[in-house]
């Protein structure tokens, strides 16, 4: 029943997004689109998925996107318009995808997949959540991937800094 | 549900007491008397304001973005209360312990950064923009040294879950599932080879076993001020430039519903330093050979005694806090834009992130 009402949600709020001309609001409706998947995350005992994506996308992605919005306008205007362009390759990529996916999942045979028979049991356990096993796994199995993407994070902080510095003095 | 309610009203009478407080500190402060009117040495003075605040006329302007500015107020309160959902108030009650509380509480609280972007937006004005801004790069700018004084914390505890960092410092840790042989030493050096597993008190608090806690709760503090906006951080809200900041434009119950997120911010922020730093609901006092005063002074887990002792310490604890925070704001004065920046960035990063690595090698010495 909650899933429905978060998926609904979602969806909902997903094509407010993409429908609406106001940045502002399709932003804010980016909000709601978030909220709703975390919840679809904690129904699927992914707790530590749901709580990264509230802290990164809402906290971070977000509210840059949100400040760049609303720097990028003058405050007198009445809101920042988006156009809409490309209509006919955008629905024809979409629609491909959109097959793409459906064949997929009606080639799949869902309803004997493993790990949904096993879904049925207490997967976390004696654990409270899925930290412990996240935290073992990143520093024993995934740990060059984990490693590797720590670098790319350093980098990209690395060229933000040097972008935002004052050039004159070079 | 029950606990929703009972969350609830604990919180409204919190901040109608904080909100006496702030004016009978700021007077006493400045050596005047304040409210003195309204019953007994002006007590009823708080009640009396949210009255008239209730009373008001609700005015949403007529060039403003209106669904925006309706919706919030709303959303910036429920930001800060779901924080609450998982703050342990006493052994046996926590309205919901599950096992990520702190990093939920850190995530959740993100979200009030946008329902200022969002009041300060639909306000259609300059001065509740210009407030909003400032604000939200205040805000996120100290999250990363509030974060990284919470993850130190987090490291000697070994758990993200409230309820057991409570029951670590204290007498009770045995009595927590999964930490039943778990020992507490002095200054969490097991060479020291003196136990105080039994002894408790504030031998085990957080910033007793692991003393460079003292530092990161010196830095959450600090930062915790600035997240809520409070003085001397308090230039999102500067009467003298900005009118009143992102809020300018609320009136009546919106505005009320603004004050009292403001003001939950103050206690959820001071909570969670208490939780972390400050050995939670656990008494300070610990036992000395026969005189046990920390069992005297925690009662039974799961009765009623555990819980009214447990709930009088946390809050007390709390209260504590709060009224160091109300001192911060008469004694110093607003700082610029660029030294908030320079204390965020220069001193108190750098200093958290000295804090996060001794915490990981102090853990070494504690097992």
């Amino acid at each position: 029943m909650l899933f429905y009402l978060f998926a609904a949600l979602a969806v909902l709020s997903g094509a407010y997004m993409v429908l609406t001309r106001n940045l502002l609001y399709a932003g804010f409706s980016l909000l709601v689109t978030l909220l709703s998947i975390a919840g679809i995350y904690v129904l699927l005992y992914a707790d530590f998925v749901a709580v990264t994506q509230l802290m990164v996308y809402v906290g971070g992605v977000l509210v840059l996107i949100l400040f760049g919005i609303m720097l990028s306008s003058r405050v007198q205007d009445k809101s920042v318009r988006s156009e809409s362009v490309n209509k006919i390759w955008g629905t024809l990529v979409a629609g491909l995808v959109g097959v793409g996916l459906c064949y997929t999942i009606l080639k799949a045979n869902i309803s004997s997949l493993p790990w949904l028979l096993a879904a049925e049991t207490d997967v976390l356990g004696w654990q409270k959540s899925t930290v412990q096993m996240i935290g073992i796994k990143l520093m024993t199995d995934v740990v060059v991937p984990f490693e590797v993407v720590s670098l790319l994070l350093l980098i990209a902080l690395m060229g933000a800094a040097y972008i935002a510095t004052d050039k004159q003095e070079l | 549900m029950l606990a929703f309610l009972l969350t609830l009203m604990l919180l409204l009478g919190i901040v109608i007491v904080l909100a006496y407080a702030e004016r009978k500190v700021a007077a006493f402060m400045q050596d005047r008397m304040g409210p003195t009117e309204a019953g007994p040495y002006g007590s009823l003075q708080a009640v009396l304001d949210v009255l008239k605040l209730l009373q008001k006329e609700d005015i949403v302007p007529a060039a403003a973005d209106k669904k925006l500015f309706k919706l919030a107020p709303i959303l910036i309160f429920a930001a800060v209360f779901a924080g609450f959902a998982v703050i342990p108030f006493a052994p046996s009650i926590v309205p919901a312990g599950i096992g990520i509380g702190v990093f939920y509480l850190l995530a959740i609280i993100s979200l009030d950064v946008v329902g200022l972007l969002m009041a300060g937006w639909g306000s259609n004005n300059k001065y509740a923009m210009l407030g909003a801004m400032r604000s939200v790069a205040q805000i996120v700018s100290y999250e990363i040294p509030a974060g990284l004084a919470i993850l130190s914390a987090v490291m000697i505890c070994q758990s993200l879950d409230f309820q057991e960092i409570s029951y670590q410092q204290g007498a009770l840790m045995n009595q927590f599932p999964g930490m039943e042989y778990d020992m507490n030493w002095l200054f969490g050096i097991r060479e020291l080879g003196i136990n105080t597993t039994t002894i408790g008190g504030i031998t085990t608090w957080n910033i007793f076993r692991a003393p460079m806690l003292l530092v990161a709760f010196v830095i959450y503090f600090i930062a915790s001020l600035a997240e809520s906006n409070r003085a001397p951080f308090d230039i999102p809200e500067a009467e003298s430039e900005l009118v009143a900041g992102f809020h300018v434009e609320y009136s009546g119950f919106r505005f009320a519903v603004l004050f009292l997120a403001e003001y939950s911010m103050m206690v959820l922020v001071s909570l969670v330093a208490v939780v972390l730093f400050l050995g939670s609901w656990n008494t300070p006092l610990p036992n000395i050979g026969p005189v046990s005063l920390a069992y005297w002074t925690t009662g039974t887990v799961g009765e009623l005694s555990g819980i009214l002792w447990g709930v009088f310490w946390l809050l007390s604890k709390t209260f504590v806090l709060l009224f160091l925070q109300l001192q911060v704001r008469w004694t110093y004065p607003r700082l610029r834009v660029d030294q908030l920046m320079h204390l965020c960035w220069k001193v108190l990063t750098p200093i958290a992130l000295g804090v996060v690595l001794l915490a990981g090698l102090w853990r070494l010495l504690m097992i």
